[in-house]
């Protein structure tokens, strides 16, 4: 069958290869298609690796000061450019977020791999494409208008949470603004869960059907065979996902600085509004001029952003080549 | 208590206490993780159905045809055609760059590349730039487009900056195409006496399209709703009154032309949030978010639909 | 009142405006030959495609005008971007557009050597107003020691200046801001602001308007045009400045002091069409009727 359809496609062409292809163009062109890629990553890493360290060579900022809390660039005893704040603000954000994300994520990928009949995930999965394809302000708009106002008026008390016997266990201070690290960790939370469960979900369908069967067949319950079986067998592939959903969130933009209120302050409370790498950059770099130390503070920022991601994507090859090599 | 909870082992094979029998315990557990696995499938329906009800109420009454022909008013509804049209023609002139790129990439990828270290860079590049932040990759647009190279906010400085992002995307769900096409009409193909060039040209690639068509419909979509990438290369404002007859390339007072501002719709409804004005601001808002999301809506459904007739018409010939 | 202030306003422009025109733009941009300042119709039409890049805060003004000029003139495209002031300078500095706006002087941004090859055309005044949740009931003025006492994170109730007792929400725009720097400039003397716990900042008008009308307590800084937009004022209690009520009025008359010059750049001297839409922007249409519709003040109350 295949080669008559084959046959069929050939009919006609020359048997000798073109002069073209004897000069081997094609090879070439797709060749340069292909490392084109890497010129653009090369160039991306060099240019903004140029602009984020002229904080440091040009304007004499020394590295240890990007660590310190202190964000004021216009300090009356000079610029204090100090990054802590934003970077904490980011992977504060980013690990409530995955908190709430992975579990719902992970548990969604093994009901479509394990548990839901087809016409279930025949609902599912094109559900989750069109939740991908949501535009980020389009989620911070809903954020602005639904989630922000939710949070002050329904959680604007001081929150405790209470036990039959043993009485209030855990409280702190309530809402004083929704625009906060929670609204942030929540819009995020759903925006990296198609991420997480379509990479997980790959990495369930991965397990050989075998294994399954033979677990199965030795008696175990779907739960056990889910448990002892399926999550240790994929669990790069789930790490995996973690990782690429942190990358996600981390360097998500418009929707988080429209709902967590932007204030540049080390993360204390879930409650209080925070401002991250990227929510900083978004509303002072059209305020600032090319060139002034400022801005460059800002392109050191997007270095931050941009080591964040190169090492997550190692990370997740470090990942792999252990599942790999085990 | 979650599907996730419990605690991760190494080994592969099953373990040996899995081998007791099923106990009375462990088939609730059993019956309770499934319902609690079938529940996060309806909690996210339901989020996704809320999400869908919430902008259907919102934009109705709100879009309508004329709210998608007209142009902006601060007075009245007025309509998005402007931003609309930057919309499509940003989704144009990026995959006129990126899928021809893109898919020549793929093919290298799929058909010449040999496991080296160019391979392993161009996976490394791919893998990277896809998690760079999209605002990273605006910034890297604003230095090199809009200041250096002196155009400007134009439509073309966005388009090159969507495709730096959309290129490993477009090029790698071009590799999976190819490599989906079974080897064996390749071996057929040079058995027959082809060249390699004039297999991949007649016989991979036309096998490929239907997924190399999806590949194209799904980084489409992504374009439609970026923002954060074109808020720094192709602008924010409230576009002019486009004039459709003015087709000068060159003129950037023509809607055609690629050296001048576009506000796309992600943008614009940034915008309206940011700086909007007069009562219909939030109407405005909803709608364009309507219509944003049912434009992705129908690229997904597109890619599938698409998809599955060239399958059927490919495979059936 | 309203009507009124259009009216004087009018009569104003026509007699002063070319005055105030080359008074205040310097060099000059006036054309060879300037409209008659009593043919409100005539416009200069110059054909060509310019864009305008900057200050948020004068956004809505320009925006106005250059629909207006181009309904005038069908041959022009006039694009309007926002971006703020520093998008607004930086750009036209680097040639990438035309006309730069800002809210604060160029030499505040760039270094000396850009900022004197810049030319600013003053074309327009505009004022800002204090304004809160309308839950902050009780609090029609603020002094400015109350603002000061407020901001810098003295006061933190509303009880403390009179007000119900609700724990104020301080709503910052940016740091970089040119709204942000005009009010600490102009109300709190350059004290320290509060800073962490529960101040937020917002970017842009919008933004800071959406903010304060979804949180309790709040209070920020918006310009007169957001202020007097439809859809905003019945969302929001707007304050007084020392028992000056903010009004155009007020700003003209230099009682309320929270007000500041509009700025246009260009690169060297404006010719062409951008020579042609800011001598516009100085006429008898914008200054007389767009400014007074959109909440600024003509150049003549400078």
């Amino acid at each position: 069958m295949a080669q008559m359809t084959t046959a069929n496609r050939l009919t006609g062409l020359r048997a000798r290869p073109g002069l073209l292809e004897r000069i081997d163009v094609p090879r070439r062109v797709v060749f340069l298609a292909a490392v084109s890629m890497i010129a653009i990553v090369a160039l991306l890493m060099a240019f903004i690796a140029w602009q984020g360290i002229q904080l440091f060579v040009k304007d004499g900022v020394s590295v240890g000061e990007i660590f310190s809390p202190t964000w004021n660039p216009l300090a009356n005893a000079g610029p204090e450019f100090g990054l802590l704040p934003f970077i904490a603000a980011t992977v504060c954000v980013t690990a409530v977020a995955l908190l709430i994300s992975t579990p719902l994520s992970v548990g969604l990928a093994l009901f479509l791999s394990e548990v839901a009949p087809n016409w279930a995930k025949a609902v599912v999965q094109p559900s989750l494409e069109i939740f991908v394809g949501i535009p980020s302000v389009v989620w911070g708009w809903l954020g602005i208008t639904v989630l922000v106002p939710f949070l002050a008026d329904t959680f604007s008390g001081p929150i405790v949470i209470s036990l039959p016997i043993a009485g209030p266990v855990f409280s702190m201070p309530g809402f004083l603004t929704g625009f906060s690290w929670m609204a942030g960790s929540l819009v995020l939370s759903i925006m990296v869960l198609p991420t997480i469960t379509s990479v997980s979900y790959d990495a369930f369908r991965a397990v050989p059907q075998e294994l399954r069967t033979g677990s199965l067949a030795l008696g175990t319950t779907r739960w056990q065979m889910i448990r002892h079986l399926l999550l240790p067998s994929a669990l790069s592939g789930v790490l995996t996902a973690v990782v690429l959903g942190m990358t996600r969130a981390a360097g998500e933009a418009l929707a988080v600085q429209m709902v967590i209120g932007n204030s540049p302050t080390m993360p204390a409370a879930i409650t209080q509004p925070l401002t991250t790498l990227t929510s900083q950059i978004t509303l002072d770099m059209g305020n600032t001029v090319f060139g002034e130390p400022w801005q460059d503070a800002l392109w050191t920022m997007s270095l931050v952003l941009l080591i964040i991601s190169i090492t997550s994507v190692v990370l997740v090859r470090l990942i792999n080549k252990r599942r790999l090599a085990s | 208590m979650t599907a996730t909870s419990g605690s991760f082992g190494r080994p592969m094979a099953p373990k040996p206490s899995l081998r007791r029998k099923s106990s009375r315990g462990s088939i609730l557990a059993d019956r309770a993780a499934t319902v609690v696995l079938w529940g996060t499938g309806v909690l996210v329906l339901l989020i996704l159905g809320s999400i869908i009800l919430h902008f259907a109420l919102a934009a109705w009454g709100v879009v309508s045809p004329s709210f998608i022909l007209s142009d902006p008013s601060e007075t009245t509804l007025g309509g998005i055609l402007p931003v609309l049209w930057n919309s499509i023609y940003m989704l144009v002139l990026t995959m006129l760059i990126a899928v021809p790129v893109g898919v020549l990439g793929g093919i290298y990828m799929s058909e010449y590349a040999s496991e080296n270290a160019v391979t392993s860079a161009i996976r490394f590049a791919e893998e990277a730039i896809s998690s760079v932040p999209s605002i990273v990759v605006g910034l890297f647009g604003l230095i090199l487009f809009v200041d250096d190279a002196h155009w400007g906010f134009t439509a073309l400085a966005g388009a090159l900056a969507l495709t730096f992002f959309n290129l490993p995307l477009m090029t790698r769900l071009s590799e999976q195409a190819l490599r989906a096409v079974p080897q064996e009409e390749r071996s057929a193909s040079l058995a027959l006496g082809a060249t390699k060039w004039q297999t991949i040209r007649h016989v991979v690639v036309p096998l490929a399209i239907p997924g190399l068509i999806t590949g194209v419909i799904l980084t489409a979509g992504r374009v439609f709703g970026e923002a954060a990438v074109l808020l720094f290369t192709s602008g924010i404002g409230t576009p002019p009154h486009y004039n459709f007859t003015n087709f000068d390339l060159l003129n950037p007072a023509s809607p055609w032309s690629p050296f001048r501002p576009a506000t796309t719709l992600s943008v614009y409804i940034y915008k309206l949030n940011s700086e909007g004005l007069g009562a219909f601001k939030n109407q405005i808002v909803d709608g364009s978010a309507a219509v944003l999301i049912s434009m992705v809506l129908l690229f997904n459904l597109g890619a599938r639909g698409i998809g599955r007739i060239l399958t059927r018409r490919l495979t059936a010939s | 009142m309203n009507g009124m202030r259009r009216m004087s306003a009018l009569a104003v422009a026509a007699t002063l405006v070319l005055a105030a025109c080359s008074a205040n733009a310097t060099p000059s941009p006036a054309p060879t030959n300037p409209p008659a300042p009593t043919t409100a119709a005539t416009v200069n039409c110059v054909s060509g495609s310019i864009t305008e890049a900057g200050s948020t805060a004068l956004q809505p003004l320009i925006q106005d005008a250059a629909t207006a000029y181009q309904s005038a003139c069908p041959g022009a495209t006039i694009t309007v971007n926002g971006g703020g002031s520093g998008t607004g300078l930086g750009q036209v500095d680097g040639g990438s557009v035309q006309i730069g706006a800002s809210d604060v002087l160029a030499n505040t941004k760039l270094a000396t050597p850009d900022a004197d090859t810049l030319v600013d055309h003053v074309v327009c005044r505009q004022g800002w107003i204090v304004v809160t949740n309308l839950d902050v009931t009780g609090i029609t003025n603020l002094t400015t020691q109350q603002n000061i006492d407020i901001w810098t994170g003295t006061d933190t109730n509303w009880s403390q200046v009179g007000g119900p007792n609700i724990p104020i929400v301080l709503i910052f725009r940016p740091q970089s801001s040119g709204t942000r720097a005009t009010f600490l400039r102009l109300v709190l003397g350059g004290a320290t602001e509060a800073t962490g716990g529960q101040t937020l900042t917002e970017d842009s008008n919008g933004a800071v308007t959406t903010a304060v009308t979804k949180t309790n307590g709040a209070v920020s800084v918006i310009g007169f045009s957001y202020y007097n937009d439809p859809a905003n004022k019945p969302l929001l209690n707007g304050l007084q400045l020392d028992g000056v009520s903010a009004t155009i009025a007020n700003v003209g008359n230099g009682t309320y002091k929270l007000a500041a010059d509009g700025n246009l750049y260009t690169k060297g001297t404006a010719t062409g069409l951008t020579a042609a839409f800011l001598d516009f922007m100085m006429g008898p249409e914008v200054q007389g009727t767009i400014i007074p519709k959109d909440s600024y003040g003509p150049v003549s109350m400078q």
